[in-house]
């Protein structure tokens, strides 16, 4: 459990002064230019010390990534681009930094840009964060009049802008290089890789993206020191991380919380426990809506970080966990997700625009029960065939969910595949072989 | 190079190649529909999926970068399964109707579902539809079959240069379109027929009209401009049903005009198929024997000098050379094969040629367009200079125009002036792309013929001289002036010297009433209201054009798919073209004609096979040997000592000064050109929707 002397996001809630003068009360801003002057490599070796992972969903480690950065320029300019774009459906924890803690995000883009040698910095913030954007705005132009951005940024010599983009509402301009196009003024559709944006990224120069939380906490960690945030959670799951409960528990809210921290322990401290106590929970879907589900029997033990979710065929993803009691349609719940897939699909490369409707199709069925027994193998095939064939992870988030659903609770569809041909007298639709379909000479 | 691994098989290829290519080099085949050699790397079909040793997941092949001791394993289950789920993909909402399709027999997905489809379709969905779009009277959609591979949008960004198509939506929902309704403008727009790789986008005159198996291909030459494209022409029962390009890289790559493509209807209507003579001011049909001897008559007793031949822009070089021959049989000088009375420097090859050839435009740092506008005269000439412009990236291929583009050249041009006064200008140079011209290593000048149609063309040719003269580091062996022409038998009509010989008359002065008797080889693109009341018209050729109807004698002539001949492009290229399809009715090879005239006339030309007149070429000039089909090296114009300064005779003004006025297009309605084009219902329809009244309608 997080201690409060170990907390980064102390204005989380909103209950101090947002601004400037508060943030310097919290401790943001003080001597950042001797942050700077233990030069790139320091503060690389620090972020690297910490053990920081991306924050984002995909849990790639920061200092890592940020070494990626060409070390001496060819000319080309490079850029720091943070992930605002918080689309991910149950996901509510940058929003909180954006609107609260906008001067530790300034602060420290600033850190990140110098670490990577840029100058300009661009925060992609999600197009419905309407107020989010403003007050950042607010900021951003406090800081530039307190001269602690703009040129010779705080003091230390490094010329530094930081600008917002408003994004127009697009859930796969979350996605790296979605933004990247999306910030070019382009369609928003995800490039290849490689090439990896550290070489060419915004405007054919290095880029990193980094998560709005994975940027935020890194004036904390270089005051503090690597070690100490090593020293939250267990190895290669480190730190405290914002997470966030919704759905059916007690009191849904936001919070700060060391890693590794029993997944049944959170919900019962941060989440006032599920609405109608511990048995009435049916599962909880722990990092957005991209990972897979885990079963109440899996939710007991569970630790809430990206090693051991992942040893339960699942993911830490964002951190924002989704409830569910029994009082759920965990099918329909599950098909409400392919449907926002579909929805949010670019269309650019062929298996997820073709799957991701097909699955829709599929998980609507399976709703009401209308298809047959063989057509639950069928789907969980269609999802194999989606999953890892596509340019970006969106094809593999339309996958997961549906994964976990059959993984977990497969009974639940047979038993409303048989009700409907009870009811109805069988599905009207031609018998599929489940495995096994002829394939013609290669 | 670096060495990579192909399923065991070690492969050395360029660094900058990308896996599929290095596949490809070891000899290992790999299913795309959005890749294209031409065009840039979408990698969003996923069909090109193979496994790298040591990537977590299938990797796009199209996309990805080779890098030494790479092992790239393109045939195990996990590849296997990854393309079959792609195909099932791409399948589900494809409408699988091959049988009614016109792409079926030549479509990616067809050949590809043999492979990698299942037998049954496991999708019990309602499938997806599209409507349909309207994007002009020679590309039919059908949108639907669209797989959404984005090859179109990046044809047309990339190579044709007028962006018009795009991606709209997102998802299933995704449609490629034209944004807002309407026809595309790109010249090169038949392309995309053969770019998309389903039956999304195919020929909207061709619609149903036949199966690609069921044609006779023929290897040609396109006609319709002098670049000399290599086209294939698929024909079925004496009919010919379409042509496509093939591929050249040193010539047209694999791209082909609009004109060259869809013509074709026109080679069905307005034909000559039968000799015709004026009897009573009236044309009547006679036997060949009837018109020759009638013919016969007429030239008997008429001095040679009296006797003149104009030939036109879609001659094969064997007619030509048999009219020359039989001109200079009947002891006329009158010969001509420039009847827009241009006027090229012909004391050597180089005054008259592409010199740079097509590729080296690949190689030019600067490039000067003066007194022509490539997009109109040379559409697949012009996708190389906009290829060029993009390859440079902005501002470092600077392009220079003078005469006013009537629509857009598809790159950044500088217009420098309308007339040859830029010229002058630019010589004294101190404008920036003055100085980049001076500086450069490789500069081109294109010369067209709204400058030498002038009469002041010398001293423009002249001017052009000096002012790449004036540069300072051109390369060794570099020759940056080109004569880009627009009449497909122009070179070969020159290095055959149908120019007029000592004291000969040019096509102007025939004209102008200079002769008693005219014989014109499908000469139509002159004023023919200026030939004289009294001049006895002969006319040879295959479509009653304007000059058809004027004249006294028609000898019905074979177009250019009804015979095997020579064509000679703008760079000096001797390419062959095989006979598709026989010439209707009575109708015969050109060259034939003129042989069997001869004889009537009882001056008999000395051959009687194909051979033989192909000897008599490579006699004339050597460029024509046989082996040709390269580029030759610039020769001697044999037999034509004397026709320099009989051509220099033709142009009034003075070598080196030039005189004020705008260049003129040469083009004036891109799809109406030639006597083919304008019997083409297709043109028509093409000319009504782009040409220049449509230009002045939406204004």
């Amino acid at each position: 459990m997080l201690q409060d002397k170990d907390r980064i996001f102390t204005n989380l809630y909103g209950q101090g002064d947002w601004r400037l003068e508060g943030a310097r009360k919290r401790g943001d801003w003080q001597d950042t230019a001797a942050i700077l002057a233990k030069g790139r490599d320091g503060i690389i070796a620090e972020m690297k010390a910490s053990g920081l992972r991306g924050r984002g969903g995909a849990g790639f480690p920061t200092g890592l990534k940020w070494s990626f950065m060409p070390k001496q320029s060819d000319g080309k300019p490079h850029y720091l681009v943070i992930n605002g774009d918080e689309s991910e459906p149950g996901t509510c924890k940058d929003r909180e930094v954006l609107r609260h803690e906008p001067h530790k995000l300034i602060e420290s883009a600033l850190i990140a840009a110098f670490a990577m040698g840029a100058h300009v910095a661009y925060i992609y913030v999600r197009g419905e964060f309407f107020n989010e954007a403003m007050r950042l705005q607010v900021a951003v132009d406090e800081a530039y009049e307190a001269g602690l951005i703009g040129k010779n940024a705080a003091g230390s010599g490094w010329d530094f802008d930081f600008f917002i983009h408003r994004g127009a509402g697009a859930y796969i301009c979350g996605e790296e290089t979605a933004q990247l196009e999306s910030l070019e003024g382009k369609k928003g559709q995800p490039r290849m890789k490689p090439p990896f944006p550290a070489g060419v990224g915004l405007y054919g120069c290095p880029t990193t993206v980094n998560n709005v939380e994975s940027i935020a906490v890194a004036s904390t960690i270089m005051r503090r020191g690597g070690a100490w945030f090593a020293g939250l959670g267990r190895p290669n799951n480190t730190g405290s991380k914002l997470m966030a409960i919704s759905g059916h528990v007690n009191t849904p809210c936001v919070f700060e919380e060391e890693l590794s921290v029993p997944l049944k322990e959170i919900i019962e401290k941060h989440g006032g426990g599920v609405r109608g106590g511990w048995d009435n929970l049916l599962a909880v879907i722990p990092g957005g809506c991209s990972v897979p589900v885990l079963p109440k029997s899996v939710c007991e033990t569970v630790l809430m970080d990206y090693d051991s979710l992942r040893a339960v065929q699942s993911g830490l993803g964002t951190g924002c966990m989704i409830v569910m009691d029994k009082s759920t349609d965990i099918v329909e719940a599950i098909a409400r997700f392919s449907r926002f897939f579909k929805h949010e699909s670019c269309g650019q490369c062929t298996p997820c625009r073709e799957g991701t409707g097909w699955m829709m199709r599929m998980m609507d069925r399976m709703v009401q029960g209308r298809a047959e027994l063989e057509e639950i193998d069928l789907l969980e095939q269609v999802t194999r065939q989606v999953e890892g064939n596509t340019i970006c992870a969106l094809g593999d988030a339309a996958a997961w969910p549906i994964q976990g659903l059959i993984r977990h609770f497969r009974p639940e569809l047979e038993a409303r595949i048989r009700h409907y041909k009870a009811t109805h007298g069988g599905t009207g639709l031609v018998q599929v072989p489940a495995s096994g379909v002829p394939v013609a000479a290669e | 190079m670096v060495r990579v691994i192909v399923d065991g098989t070690p492969v050395d290829v360029p660094p900058d190649f990308s896996a599929l290519q290095a596949c490809e080099a070891a000899g290992k085949e790999i299913p795309r529909f959005c890749y294209h050699e031409r065009l840039s790397v979408a990698g969003n079909c996923r069909m090109c999926l193979v496994q790298v040793a040591r990537a977590p997941k299938p990797v796009a092949s199209c996309g990805f970068p080779v890098s030494e001791g790479m092992e790239i394993l393109t045939d195990t289950e996990v590849v296997r399964r990854a393309r079959r789920a792609v195909m099932e993909f791409l399948l589900i909402n494809h409408p699988l109707d091959c049988p009614i399709c016109d792409q079926g027999g030549e479509c990616d997905l067809q050949d590809q579902a043999y492979g990698y489809g299942t037998g049954i379709s496991r999708y019990h969905e309602a499938k997806r539809a599209v409507t349909d779009k309207d994007i002009g009277p020679l590309v039919k959609t059908v949108m639907t079959r669209c797989i959404q591979c984005t090859r179109c949008v990046r044809f047309t960004t990339e190579v044709a240069g007028t962006p018009e198509l795009g991606m709209v939506f997102r998802g299933e929902n995704a449609e490629i379109t034209t944004y807002v309704e309407k026809a595309l403008t790109s010249e090169l727009s038949g392309n995309l027929i053969d770019v998309c790789p389903v039956g999304a986008l195919t020929s909207k005159p061709a619609a149903f009209h036949g199966r690609s198996w069921e044609y006779k291909k023929t290897d040609s030459i396109d006609v319709m401009d002098a670049v000399g494209t290599n086209i294939q022409v698929h024909a079925r029962s004496g009919e010919v049903m379409r042509i496509v390009p093939r591929v050249n890289d040193e010539v047209n790559e694999e791209w082909l005009s609009d004109k060259g493509r869809f013509s074709i209807d026109g080679l069905k209507r307005r034909r000559l198929d039968r000799p015709w003579v004026r009897v009573h001011g009236k044309l009547v049909e006679a036997s060949w024997q009837d018109a020759f001897v009638a013919l016969a008559r007429r030239l008997d007793g008429v001095a040679g000098y009296q006797i003149g031949a104009v030939a036109g822009d879609l001659c094969d070089a064997e007619s030509l050379c048999a009219l020359k021959d039989l001109m200079a049989a009947l002891g006329s000088p009158n010969v001509d094969c420039r009847q827009d009375n241009a006027w090229y420097d012909l004391t050597s090859r180089e005054g008259y040629l592409f010199n740079s050839g097509i590729t080296g435009i690949g190689e030019a740092d600067v490039l000067l367009l003066v007194g022509t506008h490539p997009r109109h005269e040379a559409p697949v000439l012009n996708a190389r200079i906009r290829k060029r412009f993009l390859a440079a990236g902005r501002g470092h291929f600077p392009i220079g125009m003078i005469g006013q583009p009537p629509t857009d050249p598809t790159y950044d041009v500088t217009v420098l002036g309308d007339g040859p006064e830029a010229l002058g200008a630019l010589q004294a140079g101190g404008s920036e792309f003055a100085e980049a011209f001076r500086k450069a290593k490789r500069p081109m000048i294109i010369l067209g013929h709204g400058a030498l149609t002038r009469p002041d063309a010398a001293g423009i040719y002249a001017a052009c001289q000096t002012l790449l003269s004036q540069g300072e580091a051109v390369a060794e062996g570099w020759q940056g002036l080109n004569i880009l022409h627009t009449a497909a038998s122009r070179v070969a009509g020159l290095d055959l010297g149908l120019v007029p010989g000592l004291r000969g008359r040019s096509a102007s002065g025939m004209l102008r009433g200079g002769v008693d008797i005219l014989w014109l080889l499908g000469a139509d693109e002159f004023p023919v209201d200026k030939i004289g009341t009294e001049t006895f018209v002969v006319y040879q050729g295959h479509h009653g054009d304007a000059a058809a109807a004027r004249a006294d004698i028609i000898l019905p002539g074979a177009a250019y798919t009804e015979k095997p001949g020579t064509y000679v492009n703008t760079e000096g290229r001797v390419q062959r073209s095989f006979r598709a399809v026989f010439p209707p009715g009575e109708a015969r090879e050109d060259w034939r004609i003129l042989r069997a005239f001869s004889e009537v006339l009882g001056k008999t030309l000395p051959y009687d096979t194909l051979e033989a007149v192909r000897e008599r070429m490579a006699a004339i000039n050597p460029v024509f040997r046989q082996g040709g089909g390269g580029l030759q090296p610039a020769a001697q114009i044999a037999g034509q000592g004397t026709s320099a300064p009989a051509a220099a005779a033709s142009v009034s003004a003075p070598e080196g000064r030039v005189e004020a006025g705008a260049f003129r297009p040469v083009v004036r309605d891109y799809y109406l050109t030639n006597a083919i084009s304008r019997a083409s219902p297709t043109m028509a329809e093409c000319s009504r929707v782009y040409g220049p009244a449509a230009a002045v309608a939406a204004e």
